[in-house]
C-alpha cells in the first residue's frame, strides 16, 4: 500500500510538471510586449502600471528563455504569487479566493441532485432494460448530454425568465436594485441560483446516469445475482443490497471528476446567468488575456484534478476487495 | 451469438439444401451457402435498433441538406438583404459667393438592411442581426462545423492510433513514457486551455480562414489522449487473448500480425470512439465559437450564430435566429451518440439483442 | 534457492549458518532474482546420441513471472510457473504431462515452444540448441513445433474464415505453392473432419469439437514435426473426446509427428502416451514410460493422483490416499520438498532440503527422499544428519527462499 501511495504521488507530481509547462509554453506563445502593452492600458486607473508590469514580466521568467523562464515561475508559484491581474491590477490569488465560494455553492448542490437523480434513474433503467422507462430516460439524459450548455440556458431563460416572469430576467446574483442583507438576501440570491443549478444538473445528469446503467447491467447478468434470485431473494434486496454494492464500485473512480468540477465552476453557465463566480472571472480573464490568473486557475484545475485522480484510485483499491496493489 | 447461429432460419436452409444436394449427388454446396461475414452481422444487428437508425437517418439529412442545401439559393451566408428602400436625406449647405447666394443639397442615400426579420417567404428563417439570412447562415455553419468534427476526429484517431500502437506494442520503458504523457494531456482543463489558445491565436492576430485550420489543430492537440488510452489498452488486452498468441506459434511475421490481426480487431472501438467523438467534437467547437474564440464572424458556424442570443432583446424576440443552429447542434450530436451506441451494442457480441 | 545450488554436492552435511545482516542487505538488491549459475548443475549438454535420438530436450527449463516490484520497477518476488524442468521427447512418440490445474503444465508447453520467455534453460530441438535464437530465427523454425490450444473457443480468430485461419502458416512458411493452398488445406481440412464448404465459414458458426478440428488442422497444415497438445479435449464433452484423441493419434502414424501431451485427465494421458511426467508446483516430480508410471509409481503424488482415477467396478474397492490441506501458491512455494506440505508420508528432511531429481531405472526418474540412496542405505543416520540444519533453517526461514 504505502509504495503504492509513493509511486501515485511521484506520477501525479510529473503530471503537475507536465500542466503547468504545457500551460506556461502557451503563454509564451503570446506576441512578445504583451504584457507591457496590457498594463499600458490600464496606466489610466493604475498609477504604478509600469513597475507591475515590470514585476509581472519578470514574475513569468520573460527576460528567459522557455525552460528557466518556467522554473522562474514555478519557483515563485510555489511561494503563491501568482502576480497581479492585468484586467483591474488585483492580485490573482484574491480574486479566486473572493470569486470561488459562489461557484463552490453552486457546484455542490449540483454535485448532490446529480448523484440523488442519477443514480436511482441509472438503477430503473438497468433493472428494466430495454422497457419504456428505459427508453425514455435514456433518450432524456442523451439529450442532456447533446444540448449545449449555452442553448439550453438561453432557452431556460427565454421561457422561465422572459415568457413566464419567474425569475429576474436582468440575471445577475441577486436584482440590480436589491438592497436587504441576512435571510433577505439569502433568498435573493437563492432564487437567482435555481435556473443555473437546474441547468447545471440536468446537463451533468446524462453521464453519471448511463454509467450507473451501464455498470448495473454488467452487475445484474453476473451468475451470482442469478444464485440470489435462485435462493429466492426478493427483487427488492437483489437489487439495493446485491447488485448496488457491486455497482458502487466503479463509481468511486468518478470522484476524480468530482473533486475538481467543485471548485472549477462553469465557464459558460456563469458567464450566460451572470454569476461572478471563479468560471466566469476566467471567461473574462481569458477573453481579455489576462494571462496571470489564467496560469493561476489552470494550475489550480490541474492540481485539484491530480488529487481527485489520486484519492479516487486509492478510494478504489480500498472500496474493491479485488484490486492488489503495488502489481 | 452461438444461440442466434442455431435458430437462423439460413442455418435451416443450409441443412436442407444440403440433404437434398446427397440425393442429386452434385457439388459445389459452397456455392448456395449463404455465410454472413462479422461485418454483415454487425450491420444486422445495428439496424435493428430503432434509436440508431434515426439517429443515421437524421445524419444524412444534415449532412445533404448543409451540403445541397444552400446550392438552390443566390444567398450565401455573408449576402445582407438590403431591402430595397432607400431613405433620401438632405442637407440644405447656404453660401454667399460675390454676394450671391447658393443653396446647395446634399442628398445622402442610405441603403435600409432588413435586419432582425421575421421568417418570410423570402428568408424562411428571417435574418439576423447584420441582416444576413438565418437559413443560410444556419446550412453554411453545418457545413463547417460538421466538416471541422470529421477533420479533428479523424487526425485526432491518427494520432491516438500511432501513440497507443506503438505504447501497447512495445511495453516497458516506451509505454511508461508515452502514458505518463496521455496521463498529462488528461489532466489539463480542457475548456481553459482551449480558450487560452484562442485567446492567443486571436493576441497573434491570426484570422480568416487560418484561425479555422490552427482551431483544428488545437482540437486536435489536445484531443488525442483518449484515443490513445483505448487502443493501448485494446491492444494489451489482444495480446494475452489466446488466437494471438496462435498467431505467434505460427511465425507470423510482425507486419502481418499488426494489420490482420491486431488493427482489424482494433477497428470496432475506434470506430465507435470515433462517432462519439464527432459529436464532442462538434459540442466543443461550437461553445468555443459561442464565447467568440473559435471560428472568426464573418464565416459561419453553428455556435457562433447563436452568438446573437448575448443580446437581450434578440434572445427574448427572435428565437428564429438562435433557435435553428442550437436544434442543429443537439440533433447532430445526438445522432453521433445514437449512433455510437449502437455500433457499441452491435460490435460486442454479448448483448443479447 | 541457496539448498537448490546445494543438491549438487549431498555430502555437505550442515549448511554454514547465514548472517543475517549480510544476507538482508543481498537480498535488498538481489532477492529473487535467478542466478545464471543455478542450473549448471552438472553437464548440461547432451551427447550426439541423445539429439539423434530425442526431436526436443529440455534441461533445467525455468519460467518465473514477476509478481513484486520494488519502487524502481525491479521485481523482487517471482512466481515460479516452471521451475526447473528437464525432460526428453524421442522422434515420433508421445510424452505426457499430468498434474493439477495451476502446477505450470501449460506455461512448461509455452515456454519451451518460446511463446513466453523463458527465465533460464536450455531447449533442443531437433538436433539443434535453439536456447538463444532470436525472433527471426524462431519463426523460421515454428512451422516444425506447432501447438493445439486448450480452448478452441479462444485461439480462433473471429474475424477470419476456417480456410483463412488454416491456410495463414501455409502462406506465411511457403508450405505449397500459392496456386494450391485451396487444394491443400481442403484436403487437409478433409482429413480432419471438416468438411470442404466449411472453406468459408467462420468460427462463430462452430461447436466445440469441430473447433477444436480446425485448430488441429491448423497446426498440421505446416507439416510440423513435434506438438503441444495443451489439453486439446478438456473442453470437449467425452464422446468428442474420444474422435478427437483418435484423430490425433491417426495423423501422428501418419505424418511420424511427436508429441507432448498435456492434461489433467490421467486415462486420457494413459490412452496417448508413450511416457508420462508428473508435475507439482512447477517442477517434474515423476517421468517415465506409461506402463511403469500407472502400474508401480514412485513418488507420493503420482499414487496418490492414481489413486483418485475413479475405476467403473463396484466391487473392487480401493485404498485411496486422500490429500490433505490444499495446493500451495507457486508464488511462495514451501520449502524443501515442495510436495511436504501434503505428502502422507513426510519426513524431517523434507521440510527444507529439496530432493534430487534423479533417473533411478531405465527412463524412470523421479525426486523423493524416500528413494534416495543415502536414505536407503541408513534410513536412521541420513535424517540424523540434518537435524542441526533443521534448526537453523527454523530461526531464518526466509533464508530458504
Amino acid at each position: 500500500m504505502f509504495k503504492y501511495i509513493v509511486k501515485r504521488i511521484l506520477i501525479s507530481i510529473i503530471i503537475i510538471f507536465g500542466v503547468t509547462f504545457i500551460t506556461y509554453s502557451l503563454f509564451r506563445l503570446m506576441p512578445d510586449n504583451y504584457v507591457y502593452n496590457k498594463f499600458a492600458a490600464q496606466s489610466a486607473t493604475n498609477p504604478n502600471w509600469e513597475e507591475q508590469a515590470a514585476r509581472v514580466e519578470h514574475l513569468y521568467g520573460l527576460d528567459l528563455n522557455v525552460v528557466s523562464g518556467y522554473f522562474h515561475w514555478l519557483g515563485s508559484a510555489l511561494k503563491g504569487d501568482f502576480g497581479y491581474s492585468f484586467i483591474d491590477g488585483a492580485a490573482v490569488t484574491q480574486k479566486i479566493k473572493d470569486s470561488l465560494p459562489v461557484s463552490f455553492i453552486m457546484s455542490l448542490i449540483v454535485t448532490i441532485l446529480q448523484i440523488a437523480i442519477a443514480l436511482p434513474l441509472g438503477i430503473k433503467a438497468a433493472v428494466n432494460q430495454y422497457g419504456p422507462t428505459d427508453y425514455i430516460t435514456t433518450v432524456f439524459t442523451m439529450l442532456g448530454i447533446s444540448l449545449p450548455s449555452f442553448f439550453f440556458s438561453g432557452i431556460m431563460i427565454k421561457v422561465f425568465a422572459v415568457d413566464l416572469g419567474w425569475f429576474d430576467p436582468s440575471l445577475g446574483l441577486q436584482s440590480g436594485n436589491f438592497t436587504g442583507n441576512g435571510w433577505e438576501l439569502f433568498w435573493n440570491q437563492a432564487w437567482h441560483l435555481v435556473l443555473p443549478i437546474f441547468v447545471s444538473t440536468v446537463l451533468s445528469l446524462g453521464g453519471l446516469m448511463r454509467y450507473t446503467r451501464t455498470n448495473m447491467l454488467e452487475v445484474l447478468s453476473a451468475d451470482y445475482i442469478r444464485t440470489a434470485r435462485a435462493k429466492g431473494v426478493k427483487k427488492r434486496n437483489i437489487i439495493y443490497k446485491h447488485a448496488f454494492k457491486n455497482t458502487a464500485i466503479p463509481l468511486v473512480t468518478m470522484f476524480s471528476g468530482i473533486l475538481a468540477s467543485l471548485f472549477c465552476g462553469s465557464m459558460i453557465i456563469e458567464q450566460i446567468f451572470g454569476i461572478q463566480g471563479i468560471g466566469y472571472q476566467s471567461y473574462t480573464a481569458t477573453t481579455q488575456g489576462d494571462i496571470p490568473f489564467v496560469m493561476a486557475y489552470n494550475t489550480f484545475i490541474a492540481l485539484l484534478t491530480v488529487i481527485g485522480i489520486f484519492i479516487s484510485d486509492i478510494l478504489y483499491a480500498i472500496v474493491d476487495p479485488r484490486v492488489k496493489l503495488g502489481n | 451469438m452461438e444461440e442466434e447461429q442455431n435458430t437462423n432460419p439460413q442455418q435451416t436452409e443450409v441443412a436442407a439444401e444440403g440433404a437434398m444436394q446427397t440425393v442429386e449427388g452434385t457439388e459445389n454446396l459452397s456455392d448456395r451457402v449463404k455465410v454472413l461475414s462479422p461485418a454483415r452481422l454487425v450491420l444486422k444487428r445495428f439496424f435493428r435498433s430503432k434509436l440508431s437508425v434515426i439517429g443515421l437517418v437524421t445524419l444524412l439529412v444534415l449532412y445533404l441538406v448543409c451540403f445541397i442545401g444552400p446550392l438552390f439559393s443566390d444567398m450565401t451566408y455573408e449576402t445582407i438583404d438590403y431591402n430595397g428602400a432607400q431613405n433620401a436625406q438632405s442637407t440644405e449647405i447656404t453660401y454667399t459667393v460675390e454676394g450671391v447666394e447658393y443653396t446647395m443639397y446634399d442628398i445622402t442615400y442610405t441603403e435600409s438592411i432588413n435586419l432582425k426579420a421575421y421568417p418570410s417567404a423570402k428568408h424562411w428563417l428571417g435574418t439576423d442581426e447584420n441582416g444576413r439570412d438565418v437559413l443560410m447562415r444556419v446550412l453554411y455553419g453545418g457545413q463547417i462545423s460538421l466538416t471541422i468534427g470529421i477533420v479533428v476526429v479523424v487526425l485526432e484517431t491518427l494520432i491516438g492510433v500511432i501513440m497507443g500502437g506503438i505504447a501497447g506494442y512495445f511495453g516497458k520503458w516506451v509505454d511508461q513514457i508515452i502514458m505518463r504523457i496521455v496521463d498529462i494531456f488528461y489532466c489539463i482543463p480542457q475548456m481553459p486551455i482551449l480558450l487560452i489558445c484562442s485567446a492567443i491565436l486571436a493576441a497573434n492576430e491570426v484570422n480568416g480562414i487560418a484561425r479555422i485550420y490552427w482551431l483544428c489543430l488545437v482540437l486536435v492537440f489536445f484531443g488525442w489522449a483518449g484515443t490513445a488510452r483505448l487502443v493501448r489498452g485494446q491492444i494489451l488486452s489482444l495480446r494475452e487473448q489466446e488466437f494471438m498468441l496462435a498467431e505467434r506459434s505460427m511465425g507470423v511475421p510482425v507486419r502481418r500480425k499488426i494489420f490482420l490481426h491486431l488493427i482489424p480487431n482494433v477497428l470496432p472501438l475506434l470506430i465507435v470512439q470515433m462517432t462519439l467523438g464527432l459529436g464532442s467534437v462538434i459540442l466543443t467547437e461550437s461553445t468555443l465559437s459561442y464565447l467568440g474564440l473559435g471560428v472568426p464572424i464573418p464565416y459561419a458556424t453553428w455556435g457562433n450564430i447563436i452568438q446573437a442570443l448575448r443580446d437581450f432583446t434578440t434572445l427574448q424576440y427572435h428565437f428564429h435566429i438562435w433557435g435553428p443552429p442550437g436544434i442543429c447542434i443537439m440533433l447532430a450530436v445526438l445522432s453521433f451518440n445514437f449512433v455510437g451506441d449502437g455500433l457499441r451494442d452491435a460490435f460486442d457480441p454479448k448483448m443479447k439483442k | 534457492m541457496e539448498n537448490q545450488v546445494e543438491n549438487k554436492n549431498q555430502t555437505s552435511a550442515s549448511p554454514k549458518k547465514p548472517n543475517a545482516f549480510v544476507s538482508g542487505a543481498k537480498k535488498l538488491f538481489t532477492a529473487g532474482i535467478p542466478r545464471k549459475s543455478l542450473y549448471d548443475y552438472e553437464d548440461v549438454s547432451p551427447t550426439e546420441e541423445e539429439l539423434k535420438e530425442n526431436i526436443l530436450i529440455v534441461n533445467h527449463l525455468k519460467k518465473y513471472f514477476p509478481v513484486e516490484s520494488n519502487l524502481i520497477g525491479r521485481p523482487i518476488r517471482y512466481l515460479k510457473a516452471v521451475d526447473d524442468v528437464s525432460l526428453k521427447i524421442p522422434y515420433g512418440k508421445t510424452l505426457g504431462i499430468v498434474g493439477e490445474s495451476g502446477c505450470g503444465k501449460t506455461t512448461l508447453g509455452r515456454t519451451l515452444l518460446g511463446l513466453y520467455d523463458k527465465t533460464t534453460g536450455e531447449v533442443y530441438f531437433d538436433g539443434n540448441n535453439i536456447t538463444n535464437y532470436g525472433e527471426r530465427q524462431t519463426n523460421a523454425i515454428r512451422k516444425d513445433m506447432q501447438v493445439i490450444f486448450q480452448d478452441p473457443y479462444s485461439s480462433l480468430s473471429p474475424r477470419f474464415t476456417v480456410g483463412g485461419i488454416i491456410s495463414e502458416g501455409v502462406l506465411v512458411h511457403k508450405i505449397v505453392p500459392r496456386s494450391q493452398i485451396k487444394d491443400y488445406v481442403v484436403n487437409l481440412m478433409e482429413r480432419c473432419g471438416l468438411q470442404p464448404q466449411y472453406y468459408e465459414r467462420y468460427p462463430y458458426e462452430f461447436s466445440g469439437g469441430q473447433r477444436q478440428r480446425i485448430c488441429i488442422a491448423r497446426a498440421l497444415a505446416v507439416k510440423p514435426k513435434f506438438v503441444v497438445c495443451d489439453e486439446p479435449v478438456s473442453a470437449l464433452d467425452v464422446s468428442i473426446q474420444a474422435q478427437i484423441l483418435n484423430l490425433l493419434r491417426e495423423l501422428q502414424q501418419e505424418m511420424k509427428l511427436a508429441y507432448m501431451f498435456i492434461s489433467h485427465d490421467l486415462s486420457v494421458v494413459r490412452h496417448v502416451s508413450d511416457s508420462v511426467g508428473v508435475m507439482y508446483l512447477g517442477s517434474m516430480v515423476e517421468c517415465g514410460p506409461t506402463e511403469r508410471i500407472f502400474d508401480n509409481p514412485m513418488h507420493p503424488y503420482t499414487r496418490s493422483l492414481l489413486s483418485a482415477v475413479p475405476v467403473p467396478d463396484p466391487r473392487r474397492k480401493k485404498d485411496r490416499i486422500i490429500l490433505q490441506g490444499t495446493i500451495p501458491s507457486p508464488a511462495n512455494p514451501p520449502s524443501g520438498c515442495r510436495f511436504h506440505t501434503r505428502c502422507p508420508e513426510c519426513m524431517e528432511i523434507c521440510k527444507y532440503k529439496a530432493p534430487v531429481y534423479r533417473e533411478y531405472e531405465e527412463g524412470h526418474s523421479c525426486a523423493c527422499h524416500l528413494y534416495d540412496p543415502g536414505y536407503l542405505s541408513d534410513p536412521v543416520g541420513y535424517k540424523a544428519a540434518y537435524s542441526e540444519a533443521d534448526a537453523v533453517f527454523a530461526a531464518f526461514p526466509s533464508n530458504v527462499d
